[in-house]
This record gives structure tokens, C-alpha cells and sequence, in this order.
């Protein structure tokens, strides 16, 4: 029991001796940096099945950081949820990383882009595992200036633009989250999540928790990219390059934004009625107007960047429900989306690097010259829609079935339309692209190499089996262990404090 | 730092930044040193000792100052001090967990204590003032390939 605990801070420590490393010693030479990241990537999908292993049979684990006991000191907890967001970061990072090999040869100082990666992964972790929300600021920090950086990786005018949008974005939502922080810790004298949960259950309630929320809602949305706070996501994502968008798509938002919302809420401050409704408001007003937004872009990055503004009001909206199967839904099409839009990104990426154009109406018949690119968009395009057998069609289904169940027709409503919505922008995306006629001087156009094509084609493989997660057997160990700890609520207090103990 | 160097600030300024920087130098190692009796620490010594080089660059321009500190040596040891700050936490392990205080912690308010804590004010001290040099380094060397167009 005690050797297996060990694993816990690895998900932290290893990216970031990793970035440490190639920018002290393999910057000189040239293929170390996309070896140690690739290794790093793959060790640490295998630690996040083994920690899913792990949960199924402890269900919660806590790490004290330097043999101090949280509360005092700096927990981390490994929980269902955690390991399930662990699993998807890193899963999306993996692929990430492999498609970087090829991709990333067309830029120069390539160890600069692997350092800033892990330390992206290294950030995601960090919130992701951490049980002191004061820790989880400093990790959610390290993530959004690593991502900021990367987004401003190509130089060009357009990248510094959106990388300076990008950055006064993220710092107003860092303010508003160490504000949050200041008044929690002073309305509560700790740091520890569990233990903060603990103290506010004994105290009566008051109006400070109105304006943390309000706070926390601001600053996590911002991060997330929710709808009112969406401003600087579709510059960041067009302009940064393809690993890059389809990293912060598929895991920054997720784990600094949804992650951390639903952490808070959930297990630290405790639902109401109230937040559910204001959730399952964010949540359909970003299905709705991202997917609006979306249908009449014909910059392919633009028009993902506004799909995932609406796919993760999909997931807002789910979980905000707060009945399990809401919940269960929310949770599935984190990870499915996860999925299908890192793949989305990575084929507007592999277009890129053998065209050179992202407008859809230059494109044109690429379906011959790109068949692995064509084949693959075309999966992940019905998995973002909802095509059945595709993964993306069980947790729509899912998240549609709880909001009727639920008695919220207008809500259900709302979501068919939006995926009705998507699957309109996502034909014209495979026409425009794919199918029709060949644009002259395209005739020379090249598949993309083997490395990138293994990445995506491993990924719609995904996207075309997903389903299976819910299946009886696989559903217990992964996705039920999640929507446990959700469901569990403020319990999730007593539930860490008593493994302190142990 | 010779006298007949044209480049820099006046004489008066560069007397008296030689005079001062080896002193600040020294605060600056005091600092960290006793950053875990004191107020202060790493990061505060680290800064310490970074302004002592941008002072000299100030004064002396930065022909001087990249020769007695190259930009690959301040990006050697930014990259050091971060690798040093991990490995002591990873030693943590032969304790049983990360970050653990593995050395004798000796005795209270003395300089030799508190295990470990000293040594991370040293990685963290390289890091810093390593660091912000280099982002001094990086504002002057871009302000004037600037002027250069």
C-alpha cells in the first residue's frame, strides 16, 4: 500500500524534471527533447491506468507531501474523478506529443516547445491530483503561462496578438481566483479543500460564500471559455500551433476550468439549487451561441475553436443538472470530447502542414491526396455530432435522456439543437475540404508523415469504440468511480479527512 | 571593469558601482544563507544578486557584464538551480515521501539547520537571480536589434 501511494506525486514531478532537463541539457541536441517528452507522455498514461486500478480498490488515496499531515500540510488526493481526469489529460497529451515529432520540425529552438509542453502537462496534473486549493492556484498558474507562451510559439503578428489576449484573459481570471482564495482562507483559516469544506459545514451560512462564488464562477469560467468569458479563446486557438490548440482544447480548459468548478462546488462549497440552475444556463447559452457562432466561420481553426466553446457547454451543462445520469453524461462527454476535438485540431494541423492553408474555401478535394486525414476527420466530424455508434452520440444521448428525465424539456430542446447545429458546419467542413473538386495547384499535395497519421488514426479508433465505457464491466472501474465522488458532495470531507488517518 | 572603458555611464557612476556591487554581492549571499534565521530567503537573495549585475550592466554597458556573466552561463544555471530544487525533493524519497526533510536538522537558530531548507534557498536563489538577469539580458539585447532596423 504504502510503495503504491509513491506514484502520486510522480504525475508532477516527472513532466516537470523532464522540462527541467531538456532545457539544461538536450537543447544542444536535436532529437533528445522529442525522446524524453515522448517517454514521459507514454509513462505517464500507464501510471494514470495504474492509478484507476488503484482507485478501484482504495477508493481514495492521500499523499502528504514532506510526512506532513493535512490539513496542515499539503495534501494530494487521488480520487474516481482525479483519476479520471488524470486518464484524460494524459491520454490527449500522449497523442499530442506523438504528432509533435513531425509537426513541430517546421519551427526552430523545438526543446523551447517541449519544455513549455510538459510544463503544461505538468500544470494540468498539478491541479488535477492537488487537495489545497491554494496549491491548485500556484499549478493552474504554471499551466496558463506555459500555454500562453505556446500560443505565441510561431512569432508572427497574429500569434503575439492572441497570446496577449490570451494572457490579460487569464490573469483577470487569476485575480478573481486568488481573490476567491484570499476571502475563503480568511473566512475559513485553512487551505486544505477537504478540511475548508469541513469548517464551512460547522459555520452558519453567510453572504461572503455568495461573492466566492461569484468570484470562482468568473475566474474558472474564464479559463474554461464558457460563454460571457469566451473572448480570448478562438484567437488562442487559431493562431497557436496544431498540438498546441488541440492541447488546450482537449486539457488545459478541462482541468484548470471544468475540473476545478466542479471540484469546488461539488465537494468543497456544495450544490444548491440555485448554482445547478445558473450552471445549466452557462452551460446552454454556450451550446447555443458557440455552435451559431461556429457555422459561419470558414477559418477551420476558428470554426473548432467555437465548437469547443459549445461542446463544453454540453459538459456545463450535464453536470450542472446534478442528477447522476446528468452527471454521468457531463463527465462522458468530457472525455469524449477530449478526444474527437484533439483529433479535429490535429487533422486542421496535418492540412496545414501539407497545404499550408486553414480557410476551408481554398481547400477542396483533399479526400484523395489526404485519404488517413480525410478518413479521420470524417470520424471525429460524426463523433462531435452525434452519429451513432460514435462516442460522441452515447454522452449526448445521455446528458439529452437527463435533462428530459429531469423535467427540463426546454433544456433537451436546446441541446438537440445544437448538435443539429453542429452536424450542419460539420458537412460543410467535409465538403468544403475533403470532397468536391480538386483547387488547382493542389496536385502536388502529400499525405502527412507516418508519425502524425499513427496519432490520429489512434485517436479515431477511439472515437469509434468510446462506447465501450459504458459497457457493464468497464463502466464500475472508470466512469462510476467519478460520478461517485461527484455525487458524494460535501462528503467528500469526512471521506479524505479519515484517509488522512490511515 | 577598467577605467579607460568608453562605454557606460560617467566616471563618478562607475566608481562608485564598482565600490558597491561586490558589497551588494555579498548581501545578497547573506540573505540566502540565512534565509531559513532571518527574514528573506531565496528568492529575495536571488533578486539581490541579480540587481548587483544589472547594476553593472548600468554602468559599464553590456560588453562588461556579458563577459564576466555570458548568457549561456545565466541560462546554465537558471536550469541548475530548478533541477537541484527538484532532485532535493525526489532525495525526499529515501526519507519515504516527496519533499521529505531527510538531513539532521541540527540545532535551532543556528546557520548549519533545519535539514534542508537552506538548500532549497540555494536552488531557488540560482534560479531567480539567474532568471531575472536573463530577462534583463533579453530586454537590452532585443532594444537595441531593434534600433539596429
Amino acid at each position: 500500500m504504502k510503495l503504491f501511494v509513491d506514484i502520486i506525486p510522480l504525475f508532477v514531478a516527472v513532466p516537470m524534471a523532464g522540462a527541467f532537463l531538456i532545457a539544461l541539457v538536450a537543447r544542444k541536441i536535436k532529437w533528445l527533447p522529442a525522446l524524453i517528452t515522448n517517454i514521459i507522455t507514454i509513462g505517464l498514461v500507464f501510471v494514470s491506468f495504474f492509478a484507476v486500478k488503484l482507485i478501484n480498490i482504495h477508493k481514495v488515496l492521500v499523499y502528504d507531501v514532506g510526512a506532513w499531515k493535512p490539513p496542515m500540510g499539503i495534501g494530494m488526493v487521488l480520487d474516481g474523478f482525479t483519476v479520471f481526469m488524470l486518464t484524460t489529460v494524459n491520454l490527449a497529451a500522449f497523442f499530442v506529443a506523438i504528432y509533435s515529432i513531425n509537426y513541430v520540425e517546421r519551427f526552430t529552438s523545438k526543446w523551447k516547445f517541449y519544455t513549455l509542453f510538459l510544463f503544461m502537462i505538468a500544470g494540468a496534473n498539478g491541479v488535477v491530483i492537488t487537495g489545497d486549493i491554494f496549491n491548485l492556484f500556484v499549478f493552474l498558474e504554471i499551466a496558463s503561462i506555459a500555454s500562453c507562451s505556446l500560443i505565441a510559439f510561431g512569432t508572427e503578428k497574429h500569434d503575439l496578438e492572441a497570446a496577449f489576449k490570451y494572457a490579460v484573459m487569464s490573469g483577470v481570471g487569476s485575480l478573481f481566483i486568488l481573490l476567491s482564495i484570499v476571502l475563503l482562507y480568511s473566512y475559513t483559516s485553512t487551505l486544505n479543500m477537504a478540511d475548508i469544506s469541513n469548517v464551512l459545514a460547522q459555520k452558519d451560512p453567510n453572504n461572503i460564500i455568495l461573492m466566492i462564488s461569484a468570484l470562482l464562477i468568473m475566474g474558472f469560467g474564464l479559463k474554461a471559455g464558457l460563454v460571457p468569458f469566451h473572448g480570448c479563446l478562438p484567437d488562442a486557438y487559431t493562431s497557436a500551433p496544431a498540438p498546441v490548440s488541440a492541447m488546450l482544447a482537449g486539457a488545459i480548459t478541462k482541468s484548470l476550468g471544468l475540473y476545478a468548478i466542479f471540484r469546488i462546488f461539488y465537494n468543497v462549497i456544495g450544490m444548491n439549487q440555485a448554482l445547478s440552475s445558473i450552471f445549466m444556463f452557462f452551460g446552454a447559452l454556450s451550446m447555443i451561441v458557440g455552435v451559431i457562432l461556429a457555422i459561419g466561420q470558414w477559418d477551420f481553426k476558428r470554426l473548432l475553436a467555437y465548437h469547443s466553446i459549445s461542446q463544453m457547454g454540453y459538459i456545463v451543462m450535464g453536470i450542472g443538472l446534478g442528477t447522476p445520469l446528468g452527471i454521468l453524461g457531463g463527465l462522458f462527454h468530457l472525455f469524449n470530447h477530449s478526444v474527437f476535438k484533439t483529433l479535429l485540431f490535429l487533422n486542421s494541423g496535418s492540412i496545414e502542414y501539407a497545404t499550408g492553408k486553414r480557410d476551408l474555401q481554398k481547400m477542396g478535394g483533399l479526400s484523395e491526396q489526404m485519404p488517413v486525414t480525410s478518413g479521420t476527420c470524417l470520424a471525429a466530424s460524426m463523433a462531435i455530432s452525434g452519429i451513432p455508434p460514435f462516442n460522441g452520440f452515447w454522452s449526448k444521448f445521455i446528458i439529452i435522456i437527463a435533462a428530459v428525465q429531469a423535467g427540463r424539456y426546454g433544456y433537451a430542446f436546446l441541446a438537440v439543437l445544437a448538435s443539429i447545429l453542429t452536424l450542419a458546419s460539420f458537412t460543410k467542413v467535409m465538403k468544403y475540404a475533403f470532397f468536391g473538386k480538386l483547387k488547382d495547384g493542389a496536385n502536388s499535395v502529400k499525405e502527412a508523415p507516418f508519425l502524425i497519421k499513427l496519432s490520429m488514426t489512434s485517436l479515431a479508433v477511439i472515437c469509434i469504440t468510446g462506447g465501450i465505457l459504458l459497457a457493464p464491466g468497464v463502466y464500475e472501474h472508470f466512469l462510476k468511480e467519478a460520478v461517485d465522488v461527484i455525487l458524494e458532495g460535501t462528503k467528500y470531507s469526512s471521506v479524505v479527512l479519515q484517509a488522512v488517518l490511515k | 571593469m577598467n577605467k579607460t572603458n568608453e562605454k557606460g555611464m560617467s566616471l563618478i557612476v562607475k566608481t562608485i558601482t564598482r565600490l558597491t556591487v561586490g558589497i551588494m554581492l555579498l548581501y545578497g549571499i547573506y540573505i540566502i544563507s540565512h534565509g531559513h534565521l532571518t527574514p528573506g530567503g531565496g528568492f529575495a537573495g536571488g533578486v539581490i544578486i541579480a540587481l548587483s549585475f544589472v547594476n553593472l550592466m548600468l554602468a559599464y554597458g553590456k560588453e562588461v557584464t556579458l563577459k564576466k556573466l555570458p548568457k549561456g552561463v545565466a541560462s546554465f544555471f537558471e536550469g541548475m538551480g530548478a533541477i537541484l530544487f527538484l532532485g532535493i525533493a525526489l532525495l525526499g524519497f529515501t526519507g519515504g515521501y516527496f519533499f521529505f526533510n531527510f538531513i539532521a536538522k541540527g540545532e535551532p537558530f543556528r546557520l548549519f539547520s533545519a535539514g534542508i531548507i537552506p538548500l532549497f534557498n540555494i536552488a531557488i536563489s540560482l534560479k531567480v537571480g539567474a532568471g531575472l538577469f536573463a530577462i534583463f539580458i533579453s530586454l537590452v539585447l532585443l532594444k537595441i536589434e531593434a534600433e539596429k532596423k
